[in-house]
């Protein structure tokens, strides 16, 4: 990697001093590490826009300019190695790998979950899309005429690439933090969605009915803007575990609700657990908006991810919910944050983890109201459920409030998968496991009852999955 | 014995441990089917460690022996027992947020019964019980305990017996903190499972409830032990003179 410079240093000359035209031979021969010379093929390969190449460029050198966070797990931030890492994968690549190469015991989750073939092999990365053509024309066509645009990003940013260059980075500047300038450098797939005004878009959108779409990059990129009074819900992922050689992913996901406007933002992920899953997500809410972040961490090997709602406009409102399963040796290290920047606008953070075995979660929240912001509304509440002896939860909420008329409300409880209770459901007739398995489907209900029913059935599975031969 | 057949459930020299502390200190017990049997000892002298323990609660050590229809059952576990038709109504039912009644009783019935009942059949069945109970149907709906208050609790408990169906049932104190109403919902429920030849063992410290529950045998147990034993009768005795005129084995030097 190259050496560090200050992030002022950080200039534009990046076309004389990075510029040449074969990006496809470039990628044959040095396909790991994190270089100018990267960012500059990934560009031009997607034949991208100047200002598209300029700012990957820049974002690379705050990326490398800034530091490590020095909170979260430092531990296991430490150990990425980011030299070991493909910065880019053409679709066509993908499938290089094959479904012997695939672990075992991803395999048998597929099966168990019942996960078609076709899915299985895209989701496993053996096959580079998914085809859904079908459920996809219907949707699509609905959409179409209702001027809707949903679109990977890379397409995005070919059609409609004014609208893309008004609103791209605005929400999460480059310079965010060092993961957001690293998924700034080397984007590549992601969603992006127009919702035109007063539209209401009835389906839940999910990201694989698009098709050709690297739906599952390493480094998504997703743009969600939603027009005056308009609505739309959005799905992210899905509960078969996403198995991928490549170890760390970080998208960016930036949301814009303006007047009026509602969006829901819902994410399922299960990650193999060699990866870590290092995401910004965040939202701006305008007068009367409504966002809502509904997000489930299931996997990884390390997740850092605190959904934020920055309410702008008088009376918007911003929800998050989110459950967090730490497996042994996982840590999720997940939260929200909430901005109160205008007057009488609410916010509401439900935040539910299980740690299991050596599985540890951690909340990590922040709740700011900005002096002026009167009568504004708050509550947070954090609940960690603890599965045997070694499982270890901590909470860190933070509360900037600079207003006095403000109503804040906080509360965090850690629960241990108790003897009483397994007592009194075995004393039913229900095995140790089963029981178990009611009470920690229990702990989560207030979140899966969010999900839409396919999703959530799911859920369930997948949490019994993970719950099975569960000792202590 | 008032009923000659062999009994649905019997111990035999039943000590428990909490800890280093033995707490329950040699018990003899032997329920025949549609038998009922009351339970009646001061606070703390182990009531609820005997019937917690006879149910296989983990954190009790037991010794002695315990029987179904004459199957030994000491070393089996809490849901083994119930799969064999038995039933502990809890002195202090525990709440699981998130989990419904109906969803819970459903898992329950189908583990006690070894087969998944039809959702049609299974709600129309839970809600004819839950009528009999008295109980608002949305109750089906609500978080198991969850917020339930005292009275609710106990109602639920009785509902679970019926549904369960159990051949032997303890009933920890199911008639506490009922007002009168309640409480005679509950003895209705409890005579309706008796009358199915249900053997019954209930812990009370009321002689209100046996005034709607005719027993056949009525325990004294104090420290640990059953002190005396008789029919209706000593229970009424009990109310009138409290337990002091019973010496406790241990200071009598035997009984
Ligand atoms: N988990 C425990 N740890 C320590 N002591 C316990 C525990 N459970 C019960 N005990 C003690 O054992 C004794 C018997 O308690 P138990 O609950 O069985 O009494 P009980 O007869 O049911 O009383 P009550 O009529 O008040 O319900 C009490 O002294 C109690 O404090
Ligand atoms: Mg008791």
């Amino acid at each position: 990697m190259a050496s560090p410079r200050k992030v002022a240093d950080i200039g534009t000359d990046y076309a004389q001093r990075y510029g040449f035209h074969d990006p496809e031979e470039y990628f044959l021969r040095s396909p790991k590490g994190l270089s100018h010379e990267v960012v500059e093929a990934i560009s031009r390969l997607k034949k991208e826009p100047e200002w598209m190449r300029e700012f990957r460029h820049k974002a690379l050198d705050i990326f490398l300019a800034k530091p490590m966070p020095t909170w979260g797990d430092t531990q296991m931030l430490s150990e990425i190695n980011f030299d070991e890492i493909t910065y880019f994968v053409r679709a066509t690549e993908k499938q290089g790998e094959t479904w012997d190469e695939v672990p075992e015991n991803i395999k048998r989750t597929f099966d168990r979950l019942g996960i078609p073939e076709a899915e299985r092999k895209f989701l496993s990365g053996v096959s580079a899309q998914y085809e859904s053509e079908v459920v996809y024309h219907s949707v699509k066509e609905e959409l179409t005429k209702q001027g809707v645009i949903f679109l990977d990003m890379d397409s995005g940013l070919r059609e409609h690439e004014a609208f893309v260059r008004e609103y791209f980075a605005t929400v999460i500047p480059a310079a965010d933090n060092k993961f957001s300038a690293l998924n700034s450098a080397v984007w590549s797939g992601g969603s992006f969605i127009y919702v035109p005004k007063n539209i209401e878009v009835t389906i839940p959108l999910q990201a694989y009915f698009r098709i050709n779409a690297e739906r599952m990059g390493q480094f998504e990129r997703t743009l969600i803007i939603a027009d005056e009074g308009s609505k739309v819900h959005y799905i992210e992922g899905c509960t078969a575990p996403v198995y991928s050689s490549n170890s760390l992913h970080s998208a960016v996901v930036e949301l814009i609700a303006k007047r009026g406007a509602r969006i829901r933002y819902t994410t399922i992920q299960n990650w193999s657990n060699n990866i870590y899953n290092l995401v910004t997500k965040r939202a701006v809410a305008w007068e009367d908006a409504v966002v809502e972040w509904v997000d489930g961490n299931l996997g990884s090997k390390l997740t850092m991810k605190y959904p934020a709602i920055f309410l702008k406009g008088e009376r918007a409102h911003g929800e998050v919910l989110s459950i967090a399963f730490a497996g042994p040796g996982q840590h999720q290290d997940a939260g929200a944050k909430a901005v109160h920047l205008a007057p009488n606008t609410t916010s509401k953070i439900t935040s539910k983890s299980i740690s299991k075995g050596t599985g540890r979660a951690t909340y990590r929240g922040l709740v700011k109201v900005r002096k002026g912001a009167t009568g504004c509304k708050t509550s947070v509440q954090c609940d960690a459920l603890l599965i045997g002896e070694a499982a270890r939860t901590d909470t860190y909420p933070t509360m900037e409030i600079a207003e006095d008329q403000v109503r804040v409300e906080h509360e965090a409880r850690i629960s241990k998968l108790g003897d009483e209770q397994l007592f009194y459901l075995r004393s039913r007739g229900l095995t140790d496991d089963q029981a178990r398995l009611m009470i920690v489907n229990g702990f989560i209900e207030p979140f899966v009852k969010e999900l839409p029913m396919e999703y959530a059935v799911e859920l369930n599975r997948l949490i019994e999955l993970e719950m099975e031969g569960s000792v202590g | 014995m008032s009923h000659s057949a062999k009994p649905v459930f019997s111990c035999t020299d039943v000590h428990v441990w909490i800890a280093e502390k033995e707490v329950v200190k040699g018990v003899d017990l032997a329920v025949s089917a549609g038998e009922i049997h009351a339970i009646m000892g001061p606070n703390g002298s182990g009531k609820s460690t005997l019937a917690n323990a006879l149910m296989g609660h983990p954190a009790y050590t037991l010794e002695g022996t315990v029987e179904l229809s004459g199957e030994d059952v000491t070393s089996l576990s809490p849901d083994e027992k119930a799969r064999r038709g038995m039933f502990l109504a809890f002195q202090y039912p525990v709440a699981v947020p998130g989990v419904t009644v109906a969803s819970f009783l459903r898992a329950a019935v189908a583990a006690v019964r070894g087969t998944e009942v039809p959702v049609r059949e299974f709600r129309k069945e839970l809600l004819a019980r839950m009528e009999d109970l008295e109980m608002d149907p949305a109750f089906a709906g609500r978080y198991l305990n969850d917020g339930f208050s005292g009275g609710e609790k106990k109602r639920l408990e009785i509902l679970q017996l019926l549904m369960l169906k159990p051949r032997f049932a303890l009933l920890d104190e199911t008639d506490s903190g009922l007002d009168i109403d309640a409480l005679k919902v509950v003895a209705e429920g409890i005579n309706a499972a008796a009358s199915q030849d249900v053997g019954m063992v209930l812990v009370t410290h009321y002689q209100r409830l046996l005034n709607y529950v005719r027993p056949h045998v009525v325990h004294v147990f104090m420290d640990g032990r059953i002190v005396r034993t008789g029919g209706p009768e000593l229970a009424l005795e009990l109310e009138e003179r409290g337990y002091d005129w019973l010496e406790t084995p241990a200071t009598a030097g035997g009984a």
